[in-house]
């Protein structure tokens, strides 16, 4: 097994242990923690791909692209959460389904 | 206290299970079935290095080659930014300290590493037209000073107003679409830098972009820093 395989097989299994907590969980502050973990999966996969070059310098777009995926994976975690806290204010839980989570559910503390 | 650890119903459960392990055997093989060896677009990139304006590949391709992905990412970041500032009941997004009172000894660290962590920012800059480095890495440097210094106790300085902050998060944006579209007023298609020009122009919208994601990060964790329970008191929420 080739290093390029071990880092996009690695990648997919965190993409697919994201998406599965992102069905499964319903509590939304979860759900974001679990996106985060699918994108580094498809980081990892990208930063895998970006060695397949051969030499010591990597394909560099590849890595722009995990640049940028950063970035927007950070800035759309940062409004998941602004939402999630607006819906606690509003309802006073955040999850999505009150009936499986104690109403008061902290997500702050 | 409520149940932390809440699930799903187990027929929930065993659905997600059954489309992850589908969804895993795809991507496995998608990921065996690519070639071990590729030379991928590195000898173009290589080939273009030299009138690109700078000497690291990954800048060139941010800035240069794919600069319109770069423009598309700022203004995504802006766009999260407006959102977040939007969905706060309170004016935090205005760098109100978050601790009120402060931990002597972590003020004055805060006191003693901003300066550095500013000085950081620059050298990575600077450091991104050669080496790893650029304006996105300069800017997290810039956010995580402002973000230390607003957990230390230190609120937004008095210079810098409401609409300055606001300013301080589009200005980046602004630049590196007027510098696009500059470009194809002078003769040239967008985002295609002159090359003569290119390692300033690069160099400008760069520095601003910095400047940019300094604020927009600062922005986004103080507006989301502040506690729920303050936020439902002051917004009356339901129980």
């Amino acid at each position: 097994m080739s290093q390029t395989d071990l880092y996009t097989l690695v990648g997919s299994a965190l993409f697919v242990i994201g998406l599965y907590a992102l069905m499964t969980r319903p509590h939304l502050l979860h759900k974001v923690l679990a996106l985060n973990i699918s994108s580094s999966g498809v980081f990892f996969v990208l930063v895998g791909i970006a060695r397949r070059v051969g030499g010591p310098v990597p394909d560099p777009l590849p890595h722009a692209m995990v640049l940028t995926g950063i970035v927007v994976t950070v800035s759309s975690t940062a409004f998941a959460l602004a939402l999630a806290k607006r819906i606690y204010t509003e309802t006073g839980t955040a999850a999505l389904d009150a009936a499986d989570v104690d109403v008061g559910e902290s997500l702050g503390g | 206290m409520g149940k932390v650890t809440a699930k799903s119903p187990i027929a929930v459960r065993v659905a997600a299970l059954a489309i992850c392990a589908g969804v895993g055997a795809l991507l496995a093989r998608a990921v065996l079935a690519i070639p071990e060896t590729e030379p991928g677009l590195a000898p173009l990139v290589d080939a273009n290095l030299a009138v690109s304006g700078v000497k690291n590949a990954v800048t060139a391709v941010l800035l240069n080659f794919r600069g319109y992905d770069t423009l598309l990412e700022i203004a995504v970041l802006v766009l999260a930014t407006i959102g977040v500032l939007s969905l706060s009941v309170t004016q935090t997004g205005t760098w109100d300290p978050i601790a009120a009172q402060a931990d002597p000894v972590l003020s004055a660290l805060a006191r003693f590493l901003a300066p550095v962590m500013i000085l950081v920012s620059g050298y990575l800059l600077w450091a991104g037209e050669h080496a790893p480095g650029g304006a996105f890495q300069a800017g997290s440097v810039l956010g995580a000073a402002g973000v230390l210094l607003a957990l230390s106790g230190y609120a937004r300085p008095i210079w810098v107003s409401r609409f300055a902050l606001r300013a301080a998060i589009s200005v980046g944006f602004v630049v590196f679409l007027a510098t696009a579209i500059g470009e194809m007023l002078a003769g040239g298609l967008l985002l295609e830098y002159p090359a003569d020009l290119a390692k300033t122009l690069m160099l400008v919208v760069e520095t601003w972009l910095t400047v940019s994601i300094g604020a927009i990060l600062i922005s986004l964790f103080i507006a989301s820093a502040s506690p729920a329970e303050e936020l439902r008191r002051r917004s009356g929420g339901g129980e």
